[in-house]
Formats: structure tokens, C-alpha cells, sequence
């Protein structure tokens, strides 16, 4: 491997990403996937970097799981996103910053267009005046919450509690990164590295000391592919795309993998439990599963914030090992307690319990 | 009466330009951007279609230069060419304004850079080189990977850089399907056991032999070739290859790991002879190679009076094709002066 061969492309793909005044539009599943994620990132952003983050609760769905799935076409989804701009020029805010991946997509996908058919702006300016009476400004820069804690990775660094580090070996924790496809696959010129060796993740791995694990599956798939989960009889082939990097990874033994993008996030942790619930196959050393987490978790844990509020208890692979060698104390048992101290529902199966 | 011709650039098509006109009793000038003239045959170990020893044209490319009408000027560039009542002037690198008769543009090709298709991980990935590469390794009788293991199985890619829109070169670059066939044979006979594999569009054999030589590649060598191009290239755990290929005669993807993964980098229009066409005025085609006043019957002239092409600045070319190319340039050349 000639590392230097790497930085040439990260240096080719940097992408200006604005210092502060973000409007923050949140995902319409990551919620659900991963409860903390989000509030972590706000957290990070707000009181840790002293950034302004604003939010407009009417803000909603891109729609773009319906596009993808065909049952929103082009026109629609082209004034749901104008309506989304038009509520950031009323606050007054020019840089958008984007929760999800799929969303980010849709965003460059639509701006692009825009950009090399003025045309279908127009349209898009028209229907919605006519559906809501709303105008918008094209915003001055689009970027996903990834690219904004790669911008700040250094400073998430000197302020850290903990390192990506095993504090029993001292050795840097081996990490598997996993990028959306819809992150720089359509227009690598949009993500921070391009799209065959993004750094977005890379880049924040290394300054908090771990270890990137480049194996031969890295730019697969996670197996979301919208049609392949969303039709039921394709998700085999969701499931085997996620178990064509499980078993490639798993000679290199990582600690966890991340990812940032709702999807592959979900599926790299859904699919482990499901592969040991048919085969009793794990895919960790001694036996464990990976833990797979958001980038938001991770810097969460960097910066010294709960597990339990960053929701990790919810994931299938449970972090519980991936916290031993970072050295974080957390008790197992307060997992499912809710904040008035009554216990939740525990899931069951859990791997790495 | 003599003239004085100036020859940009001192590879396979100046060379050949030079000594033909000094054998016609011109003077010469090359002035080549090199520390020795020469071109891209010089790292050849071996020529298609018969496999001969390239020393044996850098030999005749050699002797050509040694007559007394010919003077290579070396390090140094054609910055610009313009007239000069009717003569023309050649502007240096290196500051000096020569005059001359007549201009021959003979400023060739660049390879391809490989890195800029970053799929095959090319400068990232130890055992990925390109076809130049592998002929530094012919000519060092040293075919081993990075780490010094003896290769057990390899495979070319055709049509890096050339028929590709990603990388706006939809030309092909002629040369490099017969040159893949010729490397794989090579690599049969000084590795026996080594099983190699070309990854192809379409094989395009244009020239005599050529297809006599790829079809001794399949029956006589046993070298794979397999229709589809490569998607990506991945290091593995024991610093392997990893690629995945669409077979789209089999109708499948497929999967393999390999020693070594040899991309065969097309040509692209020279930086050299970009920037001179920029800043003398010389008209160039979509492709970004010199456009000819016409394809079919005046290939060699420019749309600039006393200036002619030679060789690979106007199209990819063979060295067979690129020496003709530049013996008609000096009958064009000639036929100019003739007439001054």
C-alpha cells in the first residue's frame, strides 16, 4: 500500500464546507435506527463547538425512499426539496446541512440538475408557488453532517475524553468505514475524497487514533439498495450483500465499523443478527459480532458522552467490547432504563451480551 | 538550394522525418524536451506483431540521427511557432528564436496517467502498473511483485484511458489490445505456470499478424481472455489483487485474485504539443490531438502555412504507421520548400 497514492486523491476531492449558520434537516428513519445520533450531532455542534444549528419543525421527509422505491417521481420530489429551501431562505440560513445520506443525494442529485437544465428550476419554482404560495433562494452550499465533523475532526480531537485506541494493548483500534453509495458514487466531486477512496470517515478515524482497515469489499454495497429491502423478495439479496463484507472484513478482526449513511448503518448491525440467528455464524474476534455505529455515535463516545443517551443499547451488536478497549465505563444494566428510571422492554438476542 | 527544417520533438516520427530529410540533403534542427532523443520506444523490450527485439529500431532510430545534416538540440521545448515574413520562427524553451523554411509538429503522445482512474487503485496498490512498467521489468529480467514473490497469476486491462467517456477520451488508442496479447505471451514464456488473463472490450487486431498473434495466444499460450472490463481493483490481506469483472459472454460477474494487475495506458495528446497548438494557433480536433487540414488525403498538413505533423500528435499510432506518416510529412515538407 502507498498511502501517498491516497492523499493525491483526497487532495484532488476537498469540498468547501462553511464554518457555521447550518440548517439542519434531519432523516426521516435515522431516528428510529439510531435514537442519539442526531441529538449527539446537535449536542457536538452546538455546545461542544459553539456552532449555530437551526431547525424548522415543519421541515419534512425528502421523500427520496419513495423515489428511489419509483413511487415519487422526479417533479415531486424537485418541489418537496424546493419547499425545504424555501423554509431555510425564511430563516434566513444558505448553508444546508444534511442528516442522511439518501437525502444528500436527492439534494446534488436536484441541484445538478438544476444547474445543467435551468429549465426544470423554473418548473420547480413554479409548482411550488402554485402548491404553497412559497419562494425560495438556491442555497450557497450543501453538505452532509459527515463532511461538517470531518471540518471540525481536529477540534473534536483536542477536546476528547477517549481515543480510538485499546487501552489494554495501547495499539490504534482497527475500523471498517462504510460510506453511502449515495454519498460521492453519483457525483464524487460532492463528497470529501471522491467516490473510490472517500476520506470523510478516514479522516476523522485517524485523528481520534484509530486505524482505517482497507479490505477488498470496502466500495460494495451494504445491500440497502431501496428496491432490494423494499421489495420482500429481494431481500436476500440485501442480506448477501451485507454478508459478502462481513465475511471480507472479517480476516483483518475490526473493532467496529461506521458508517454514514442510514442504510448501511442499519443493515451492517441488522444483518449480523439475522446471519447468527440462521447460522450461528459471528463475524468479531473470540466469537462477537462488530459493533456498527454512526459517525455521530462515535465522535459521542470520542467526546465522552453517555452510551446509553447515544442510543447504542439499540443497536443488535451491542458495543459493550468496543467500549472495554476504548476504556468507557457504562453499566450494562442501565441500558433500557428510561429517564425516569422504570425499565424498558429489552430486545432479545442481542449479540455481544 | 538547402533549407532549414525544424523538427518539434525528437521521438519514432522526428527521428524518422530528420533522417529522411537530411538524406534529401536538408538541414535539420530537432529540438527534443528529452535529455536524449528517442521517444517512448526507447523503454520497449519487444515489438508486436513479431516480438522483435525493440533495440533493433532504437538501433536504426539511432543511426538515422548520426547524419551531418541533422542537430538535436536536447532538454528543451517548442514554445511557439509564427511567422516571419515567409519563413517561420521557432521559438525555445530556452530562449532562442531559431529560423526555419519549414516546421515539422512531430511532438507524439503522453501515456494515459493511470491514477485518474482510481477504481484500479493505480500509485495506491503495490502490484497495479501499467504496461510501460512491465516492459522496465522485460528489460531487467526481473518479473516479481513488489515484495520480490514470483507472480502465479496476472492480468491485463485494456482500454485504460482510451473508449472511455469517464475520462473524456472516447478514441481508441490502437495499440494497446495487440501490445496486451504480445505482454501476455511474454509473460507465459518466462512464467510458465503463471495463468494471465485479459480483460477486454473488443480486441482490435488492425494490423498484419496481429490477429495471427492473438489467436497463438489462445491456442499456443493458453492466455485467458475474457470480455468485460474491470470495475475495481482491492488490495487483499495477503497484499493480493482483488478485482471484479463483469464476463459478458458468460452473462456473470466474476471475482479473482491476481499477483499482479497490468493496466495498458492509451495515449493522449501530448502537454507538450497541446501547449504549442495553443500558442501557435495550430487547430486541434475533439479528440485534443492536431487536427489535419483533411483525414484521408492530407494528413501531414496544419492549418498554419510551412507547418507539418508527423506521427502521434494528430492521431494514435503504431510505430509502423507513425514512421509512413512521417516519411509522407517529408514529401509534403519537401514539396513546400520546393516551391519557396
Amino acid at each position: 500500500m502507498q498511502p501517498e497514492g491516497k492523499k493525491r486523491i483526497w487532495a484532488e476531492y476537498q469540498k468547501s464546507v462553511p464554518e457555521d449558520h447550518f440548517f439542519y434537516v434531519r432523516s426521516c428513519i435515522r431516528q428510529s435506527f439510531f435514537p442519539g445520533s442526531e441529538q449527539a450531532f446537535l449536542k457536538i455542534m452546538r455546545n461542544d463547538l459553539g456552532k449555530d444549528v437551526f431547525e424548522d419543525p415543519r421541515h419534512t421527509t425528502c421523500t427520496g425512499i419513495g423515489y428511489h422505491g419509483d413511487v415519487v417521481p422526479f417533479e415531486t420530489i424537485q418541489t418537496v426539496v424546493a419547499r425545504q429551501f424555501s423554509l431555510a431562505t425564511e430563516a434566513g440560513y444558505k448553508n444546508i446541512a444534511i442528516s442522511c445520506v439518501t437525502s444528500f443525494g436527492i439534494y446534488t442529485e436536484i441541484l445538478e440538475t438544476w444547474k445543467h437544465f435551468p429549465e426544470t428550476l423554473n418548473t420547480a419554482r413554479e409548482n411550488l408557488y402554485k402548491a404553497t404560495g412559497r419562494v425560495f433562494d438556491l442555497p450557497e452550499s450543501i453538505s452532509h453532517a459527515s463532511d461538517i465533523i470531518y471540518k471540525f475532526k481536529d477540534e473534536i480531537a483536542a477536546k476528547a475524553k477517549y481515543r480510538l485506541v485499546d487501552i489494554t494493548t495501547g495499539k490504534p483500534l482497527k475500523v471498517v468505514e462504510h460510506i453511502g453509495c449515495h454519498y460521492a458514487k453519483m457525483f464524487p466531486k460532492h463528497g470529501i475524497g471522491g467516490a473510490e477512496f472517500p476520506h470523510v470517515l478516514v479522516g476523522m478515524i485517524e485523528s481520534w487514533g484509530g486505524d482505517i482497515v482497507d479490505y477488498p469489499e470496502r466500495r460494495h454495497c451494504c445491500g440497502f439498495g431501496f428496491r432490494q429491502y423494499l421489495v420482500q423478495a429481494n431481500r436476500g439479496y440485501s442480506l448477501s450483500s451485507s454478508r459478502k463484507k462481513f465475511e471480507s472484513m472479517e480476516p483483518y478482526q475490526p473493532d467496529m465499523i461506521v458508517t454514514n449513511c442510514p442504510g448501511c448503518g442499519m443493515f451492517l448491525d441488522r444483518w449480523q443478527y439475522v446471519i447468527k440467528d440462521i447460522e450461528g455464524v459471528t463475524y468479531g474476534k473470540d466469537g462477537e459480532g462488530i459493533p456498527s455505529l454512526t459517525y455521530e455515535e462515535m465522535a459521542g463516545l470520542v467526546m465522552g458522552y453517555d452510551p446509553w443517551e447515544l442510543g447504542l443499547q439499540y443497536h443488535n451488536v451491542q458495543a459493550l467490547p468496543l467500549l472495554r478497549k476504548m476504556g468507557i465505563e457504562a453499566d450494562p444494566d442501565k441500558r433500557f432504563l428510561a429517564k425516569d428510571g422504570t425499565r424498558l422492554p429489552e430486545p432479545a438476542n442481542l449479540i455481544n451480551c | 538550394m538547402t533549407k532549414h527544417v525544424v523538427i518539434a520533438g525528437g521521438g519514432v516520427a522526428g527521428i524518422e522525418a530528420a533522417g529522411a530529410l537530411a538524406d534529401l540533403g536538408q538541414t535539420v534542427t530537432i529540438i527534443e524536451k528529452e535529455t536524449a532523443a528517442g521517444g517512448h520506444v526507447k523503454r520497449w523490450h519487444a515489438l508486436f506483431p513479431d516480438r522483435r527485439p525493440a533495440e533493433e529500431v532504437k538501433k536504426y532510430l539511432s543511426h538515422r540521427l548520426k547524419n551531418k545534416n541533422i542537430t538535436v538540440i536536447n532538454n528543451t521545448s517548442v514554445n511557439r511557432i509564427r511567422h516571419h515574413g515567409h519563413s517561420l520562427t521557432v521559438e525555445t524553451s530556452a530562449g532562442d528564436n531559431i529560423n526555419a523554411d519549414a516546421v515539422i509538429v512531430a511532438t507524439g503522445f503522453d501515456l494515459f496517467d493511470a491514477a485518474r482512474k482510481e477504481e484500479y487503485g493505480y500509485g495506491i496498490y503495490n502490484n497495479v502498473i501499467t504496461a510501460p512498467e512491465l516492459e522496465d521489468m522485460f528489460n531487467n529480467d526481473a518479473l516479481v511483485t513488489r515484495d520480490g514473490r514470483k507472480p502465479s497469476r496476472i492480468g491485463f486491462v485494456h482500454c485504460v484511458g482510451s473508449r472511455d467517456e469517464k475520462v473524456c477520451n472516447h478514441y481508441c488508442s490502437k495499440v494497446c489490445c495487440v501490445t496486451a496479447v504480445k505482454q501476455a505471451i511474454e509473460v507465459r514464456e518466462k512464467l510458465p505456470d503463471c495463468e494471465v488473463f485479459c480483460f477486454y472490450m473488443d480486441m482490435r487486431m488492425f494490423g498484419p499478424y496481429y490477429e495471427e498473434l492473438y489467436r497463438e495466444a489462445q491456442e499456443v499460450h493458453n492466455i485467458n481472455f475474457i470480455r468485460g472490463k474491470v470495475s475495481e481493483a482491492s488490495n487483499t490481506i495477503n497484499g493480493r489483487i482483488a478485482v471484479k469483472v463483469e464476463d459478458t459472454l458468460a452473462g456473470r460477474p466474476l471475482k479473482m485474485e491476481l499477483d499482479v494487475l497490468v493496466l495498458m495506458t492509451g495515449m493522449e495528446m501530448s502537454r507538450s504539443g497541446a501547449r504549442l497548438a495553443e500558442t501557435s494557433g495550430l487547430t486541434t480536433g475533439k479528440n485534443r490531438f492536431l487536427s489535419v487540414t483533411d483525414n484521408h488525403i492530407h494528413s501531414n498538413r496544419s492549418n498554419m502555412h510551412g507547418v507539418f505533423y508527423a506521427g502521434a500528435c494528430t492521431a494514435p499510432m503504431n510505430i509502423t504507421d507513425t514512421i509512413s506518416h512521417a516519411r509522407a510529412a517529408v514529401m509534403e515538407t519537401v514539396n513546400y520548400l520546393s516551391k519557396l
